[in-house]
């Protein structure tokens, strides 16, 4: 990105600018006539969309903290004032509260999107990494900022998770010390969550531009997973994508809209609405429904792991948990490096296919799990049954089964190229017309 | 609280009832005028709801986000408002000497609280009686939840045990809440001529409390419905336009 090979402009303004600074020459290469794949379907929307949904968090975020009080006796009065008194606040915070569950909903559709088409595997795998970095450091920001509006959730939430890193061993009560500033969730955590929750969006931002420059490394994956070969198989970014992205990016807005404006509060939990109170536990303590498919997994491990007929414990139970939902994160680290198969797109992988959606919807099952109460049953069963055993599938999607379909799975035949898959597919759609 | 739920688990156990303690019945729904996408405050509603509440739930409850001046919503002038506010005494100060004094409320002054503290409003109680500025939104589905525990007391079922005190209420957690039955037919009296009915007030106080948990309700559907359709149309534009764009690859 430097001083190699410059563009000219007509506009003299421009030209000065780009021959000091060649910002233009660098839009132009990465933006406009960037050889995209020209097979690409909705699904590769959400890239453009997560990164407008970050902005309208970092943009509303930046707002409300201008009337936000981070303070146990302030907090949960200063987001009320935000929705009554200040200026348009009520759209700020809401559009802030629903934005966060947008942005997951996109940042998960992204994510599937690259497991289904194998976009992790080589050479994307830097690509791929960041991308989790990313969602890691997502589920961190938003766990902190739904602590700030100080409600019976944010105060419990905290309290649950916190304390969670309680059962490290050896520095586990440091680090939680560390979280808390003091021996509970009380102003000093409150203090520090806001001072992190305004911070890591840019740290998010400046790990989106690294995602971005790898991905204009590589070039993007495409449905087929056959990388482009001659000039046929790609269109230039702009015009062609721009346009399709700004399509996708406004028809989100519009659901994204539809909750804001019309059920603003559908996605958030009542108790929110209540003061925190450090001596009324809630009956029921859920985070926020993006944490859910995690929060089983967290909850699946109530046994401790040892020596069995004997006293001898390695693992705690509460650790177990711990070190499962973490590993869960840790297994999409390693995606990359698990997956050998040399397809990539699950079009033309008969048993990856089948298998991917099936991971899909366990993890969506996994959620329902996470959403109910720890004594809840199912078909006359303890749902944590249900919960272990998911986390299992979870598990054996990662450890067992992509080892073997390296090994045995047969591909189907891959298209010779791009190109002729989209001409194969224009040709089998208008053949009926013909008919 | 703990050894009534335990009681109560107890007593549905052995009773056998298909109700568990906690298991609080299935709210029956009611049709609001301020639902839907659509929909608006019913301002005649909210007055009268405004009336039940100065008259009868604030004297336990607070309404601590609510300023007087807030009451221009419900339809009443500036100097109705005023009026309004001067009924009530708040304290203030300190004054040049250094003492806190009493005055008649202003319009920007908050909704005054009927006890000191929240101690003093429970030792009063038996239990903390909630602010309820929000408290349509802190209870899943809070409008109809307040309609039906309003309209939910009455003997004890299920052989729930209620103690002194307590009172038996079929949408309570539980069952077993320290608020005796606030509402009851002709306990405050309308100028309008609407039925002076508990399911009347019952009615009129949800809409008023709708209101003051959610104010900018109208505001927000009415921004929502032009920024969907901008967006939508928007997006329709984009679509032919992409249409055209790509016309030459299909
Ligand atoms: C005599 C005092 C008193 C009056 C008058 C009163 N309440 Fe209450 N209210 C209470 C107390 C005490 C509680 C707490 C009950 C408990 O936790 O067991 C309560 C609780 C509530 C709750 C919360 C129930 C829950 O789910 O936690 C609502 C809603 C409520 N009152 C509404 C009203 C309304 C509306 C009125 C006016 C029509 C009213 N109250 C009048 C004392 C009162
Ligand atoms: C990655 C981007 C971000 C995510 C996922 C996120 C997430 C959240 C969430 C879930 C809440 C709780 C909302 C509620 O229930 O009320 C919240 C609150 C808040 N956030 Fe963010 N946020 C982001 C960026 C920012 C930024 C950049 C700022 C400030 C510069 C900010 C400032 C605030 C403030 C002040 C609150 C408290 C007010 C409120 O609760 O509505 N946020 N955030």
């Amino acid at each position: 990105m430097g001083s190699g090979n410059r563009e000219k402009f007509d506009n003299p303004v421009v030209e000065w600018v780009d021959s000091r600074l060649p910002v233009f020459t660098l839009l132009k290469a990465e933006y406009g006539v960037f050889p995209t794949p020209k097979n690409f379907n909705y699904f590769w929307n959400f890239g453009a969309i997560a990164m407008v949904m970050l902005i309208t968090m970092i943009l509303t975020g930046i707002f409300l903290a201008m009337s936000y009080n981070p303070s146990t006796a302030g907090a949960f009065e200063s987001v009320e004032r935000i929705m009554r008194d200040v200026n348009g606040g009520w759209l700020l915070r809401y559009m802030h509260a629903n934005g966060a569950s947008f942005f997951f909903i996109a940042v998960y559709i992204h994510i599937f999107r690259g497991m289904y088409y194998g976009s992790y595997k080589q050479p994307r795998e830097i690509l791929w990494i960041l991308g989790v970095v990313i969602f890691l450091l997502m589920m961190a920001t938003a766990f902190m900022g739904y602590v700030l509006p100080w409600g019976q959730m944010s105060y419990w939430g905290a309290t649950v998770i916190t304390n969670l890193f309680s059962a490290v061993p050896v520095v586990g009560d440091a680090i939680v010390t560390l979280l808390w500033g003091g021996f509970s969730v009380d102003n000093p955590t409150l203090n520090r969550f806001f001072a992190l929750h305004y911070l890591m969006p840019f740290v998010i931002f400046a790990v989106v531009f690294l995602h971005v420059w790898a991905l204009h490394v590589t070039g993007s994956n495409n449905p087929t997973g056959v990388e482009p070969k001659t000039k046929k198989d790609t269109l230039p970014f702009h015009p062609y994508y721009t346009i399709k992205d700004s399509f996708g990016v406004l028809l989100f807005l519009a659901l994204y809209s539809a909750f804001v404006f019309f059920a603003p509060d559908s996605l958030g939990h009542p108790d929110n609405y209540i003061p925190a109170d450090p001596l009324v536990t809630p009956a029921h303590i859920v985070p926020e429904w993006y944490f859910l498919p995690f929060y089983a997994m967290l909850r699946a491990i109530t046994f401790p792991v040892g020596i069995p007929f004997t006293d001898i414990v390695f693992i705690e139970a509460k650790l177990g948990g711990v070190l499962v939902m973490f590993g869960s994160i840790a297994l999409l680290f390693a995606l990359p490096f698990l997956d050998k198969h040399p397809i990539r797109s699950a079009r033309y992988r008969p048993l990856f296919r089948p298998a991917i959606i099936l991971f899909l919807l366990n993890f969506i099952f996994l959620g329902y799990v996470g959403s109910q109460s720890a004594d809840a049953t199912l078909f006359g069963l303890p749902l944590s049954i249900f919960g272990l055993a998911a986390t299992a599938v979870y598990y054996g999607f990662f450890i067992v089964l992509i080892p073997l379909l390296n090994k045995y799975e047969e591909g189907r035949e891959l298209p010779p190229s791009i190109h002729e898959s989209v001409l194969e597919a224009q040709q089998k759609s208008k053949a009926p017309e013909a008919a | 609280m703990k050894k009534i739920t335990i009681l109560t688990l107890a007593l549905a156990v052995l009773s056998g009832g298909a109700f568990a303690a906690g298991d609080a019945a299935p709210l029956p729904h009611q049709h609001w005028h301020f639902s839907g996408y659509k929909g608006t405050y019913d301002q005649a509603a909210m007055q009268r709801g405004l009336k039940v509440y100065r008259e009868v739930c604030s004297a336990c409850h607070s309404l601590d986000l609510v300023s007087f001046r807030n009451f221009e919503a419900l339809g009443y002038d500036e100097a109705q408002v005023k009026n309004i506010a001067a009924e009530y005494t708040v304290i203030d100060g300190p004054d040049d000497d250094g003492e806190m004094f009493e005055r008649p409320a202003r319009p920007s002054d908050r909704f005054p609280s009927p006890y000191a503290n929240k101690k003093a409003a429970v030792a009063a109680n038996g239990a903390f009686p909630p602010d309820l500025s929000l408290i349509t939104k802190a209870r899943h589905h809070g409008p109809d939840y307040v309609y039906a525990l309003l309209t939910g007391y009455g003997p004890a079922e299920h052989g729930v045990e209620v103690p002194e005190g307590k009172y038996y209420n079929k949408y309570f957690a539980g069952h077993v809440i320290s608020m005796a039955p606030p509402l009851m037919d002709g306990q405050v009296s309308y100028e309008d001529g609407s039925p002076e009915t508990l399911e009347q007030y019952a009615y009129d106080i949800v809409n008023f409390l709708t209101w003051a948990a959610d104010p900018y309700m109208e505001e927000r559907k009415r921004t929502g419905i032009k920024v969907i359709l901008f967006l939508l149309a928007f997006a329709g534009v984009m679509f032919a336009y992409k249409k055209k764009i790509w016309a030459d690859q299909h």
